[in-house]
C-alpha cells in the first residue's frame, strides 16, 4: 500500500477522523473539568492553608521576637532611669555634703570669731584691770618711795592732787607718740 | 500483504527469516495506526475504536489519580498527595510562572496542568502492556488539544490587544524593519495564525508516531528474526526494544512538557504589550 494510495483511501495519518476529534475533545474536557472545578481549587486551598500555617509560625516567632525586643528596651530604659536616679542621688548627696561642709565651716568661722572676740575682750578687760592695778601700785610705790626720800608721807596729798595720775598719763602719751 | 493487517498481530503469524517469508509481510506501517471499530461502523462516523477507549480510559486514570490525591487534601500531605503536589507544582511554578508570570499566569494553571497530565497519560499508553499504543500518535487527539490552545490564544490576543493590536501582534508589526516589513508581516501572519496550531499538534503527533513505529519495528523484527541463525540478530533487536522503551518513556514526558511549554509561550505572547 503506497502512501499515495493511503491518501486516496482517506487513511492519511494527518487527516483527523471526526469521531476521534470528538472523543479527544470529550476526554480532555472531562479531565479539565474535574481538575479546574474541583481538584485544583481543593489543593490550592490546602497549599494556601499550609502557606498560612508556615507564615503563622513565622509570625508567631516574629511576635515573640518583637516582644523580647520591647522587654529588652523596657529593661534598658529602666536601667538607664535607675542609673540616672543614682547619679541624681549622688549629685544631691554631694551638694548636700558640700552645703553641710560650707555650713559647718561658716559655723566654725563664726565660733572662732566669737572665741577670738571673747578672748580680745577678756584680754582688754585684763589689761585694763592690770593697767589700773598697776597704776595704783606704781603710784603707791612712787609716793612711798618719794615719802621715804622726803621723810614724810605724801600719800594723801599725792592722792588728792592726782599728780601721779597725770605723770603716768604723760608717760603713756610719750610712749604712744614714740611708737 | 495479508488481507487485513490491522487485525493480525505479527506474533500470530509464522512469518520468520529464512522461511521464505519477506519482512514486508509483517513490517509496521501506516496500517499499524488504523484500528477496526470495536463498536459501530467504520464507514460512518458512528464508531468506537481502541484509541477512543484508551483516550477515555486515560482521562479516567488522570482524574482518578488526582481524585485520590486531591479529593481531601491535607495540610500535612500523605505520600500520594505529595507526589501529585510535586507534579502540580512542577507545572505551575516551572512552566506557567516561569513563562507567563505569577500574576497573569494563575488563571491558566488549570488549563496547562490538565493539558500536561492528559498528554502525558495519552503518551504513556505507548508502553503500557496490552494497550501499547500512544493515543497522541493519532493526529485527532493532539489536533484537538492544539485547537483548544489556539482558540484560547486567539481570543486572548483579541481581548488584550484589540482589533488593530491583534493584527499587529500576529504579524509582528515593527516599523524599524522598513522595507522588509511587508515580507516579514506575511511570513509572521502565516507562521502565527495558520501554521502554529498545525505545528503545535504535529510536533507531538509525529514524535509519538515515530516512537511507536520504532518500537513496533524492533519488536516485530525480534519475532521475525527468531529463526535458526537469525536468533543473534533477534537478540540485538530485542535489546533495542528495551532501550527504545526507556527512551520512549523519556520522550513521552518531554513531549508533554514541550506541548505545555509552547502553550504558555503562546499565551505569554498574547499578553505581551508589543514585540
Amino acid at each position: 500500500m503506497s502512501p499515495l494510495l493511503i491518501a486516496a483511501n482517506e487513511e492519511n495519518p494527518l487527516v483527523p477522523p471526526i469521531p476521534e476529534l470528538v472523543i479527544g475533545l470529550l476526554a480532555f474536557v472531562i479531565v479539565f473539568g474535574f481538575l479546574a472545578k474541583k481538584l485544583l481549587p481543593n489543593i490550592n486551598k490546602v497549599l494556601e492553608e499550609r502557606r498560612e500555617a508556615i507564615e503563622g509560625g513565622i509570625e508567631k516567632a516574629e511576635a515573640a521576637q518583637t516582644e523580647a525586643q520591647s522587654v529588652l528596651e523596657q529593661y534598658k530604659a529602666q536601667l538607664a532611669e535607675a542609673r540616672h536616679e543614682a547619679a541624681r542621688l549622688r549629685q544631691e548627696a554631694q551638694e548636700q555634703g558640700a552645703a553641710l561642709i560650707a555650713e559647718m565651716r561658716a559655723e566654725g568661722q563664726r565660733q572662732r570669731e566669737e572665741i577670738v572676740a571673747a578672748g580680745h575682750a577678756q584680754i582688754e578687760a585684763d589689761r585694763k584691770a592690770a593697767s589700773s592695778a598697776l597704776r595704783q601700785d606704781v603710784g603707791k610705790l612712787a609716793t612711798d618711795l618719794a615719802g621715804k626720800l622726803v621723810g614724810e608721807s605724801l600719800e594723801d596729798h599725792a592722792r588728792q592732787s592726782r599728780v601721779i595720775d597725770r605723770f603716768l598719763d604723760e608717760l603713756e602719751e610719750k610712749a604712744e607718740a614714740g611708737r | 500483504m495479508s488481507a487485513d493487517p490491522t487485525q493480525v498481530l505479527a506474533f500470530e503469524t509464522d512469518c520468520h527469516l529464512f522461511d521464505g517469508c519477506g519482512f514486508a509481510e509483517v513490517s509496521p506501517g501506516l496500517h499499524s495506526f488504523l484500528f477496526q471499530p470495536l463498536w459501530g461502523d467504520g464507514d460512518s462516523n458512528l464508531y468506537f475504536n481502541k484509541t477512543m477507549l484508551l483516550a477515555l480510559l486515560g482521562s479516567v486514570i488522570v482524574i482518578g489519580f488526582f481524585w485520590a490525591a486531591f479529593r481531601r487534601p491535607q495540610v500535612v500531605p500523605g505520600k500520594l498527595q505529595m507526589v501529585a503536589e510535586a507534579g502540580y507544582d512542577f507545572i505551575r511554578r516551572g512552566v506557567v510562572y516561569e513563562t507567563i508570570g505569577k500574576k497573569e499566569g494563575e488563571k491558566y494553571v488549570p488549563l496547562v496542568v490538565s493539558l500536561f497530565f492528559f498528554v502525558w497519560m495519552m503518551n504513556l499508553w505507548s508502553i503500557v502492556p496490552i494497550a501499547q499504543f500512544p493515543v497522541t500518535g493519532i493526529i485527532s487527539y493532539p489536533l484537538v488539544l492544539a485547537l483548544i490552545v489556539y482558540v484560547v490564544w486567539v481570543s486572548l490576543t483579541f481581548k488584550r490587544q484589540g482589533f488593530v493590536g491583534f493584527w499587529k501582534n500576529v504579524t509582528g508589526y515593527d516599523k524599524s524593519l522598513g522595507a522588509v516589513l511587508p515580507l516579514s508581516m506575511t511570513i509572521e501572519l502565516f507562521s502565527n495564525l495558520l501554521i502554529r496550531p498545525f505545528t503545535h499538534a504535529v510536533r507531538l503527533f509525529a514524535n509519538m508516531f515515530a516512537g511507536h513505529t520504532l518500537l513496533l519495528l524492533f519488536t516485530i523484527a525480534s519475532w521475525y528474526m527468531l529463526n535458526s541463525w537469525g536468533i543473534a540478530y533477534a537478540g540485538v533487536s530485542f535489546v533495542m526494544v528495551i532501550v527504545m522503551t526507556a527512551f520512549e518513556l523519556f520522550i513521552q514526558a518531554l513531549q508533554a512538557y514541550v506541548f505545555v511549554l509552547l502553550t504558555c509561550t503562546y499565551i505569554q505572547g498574547a499578553l505581551a504589550e508589543h514585540h
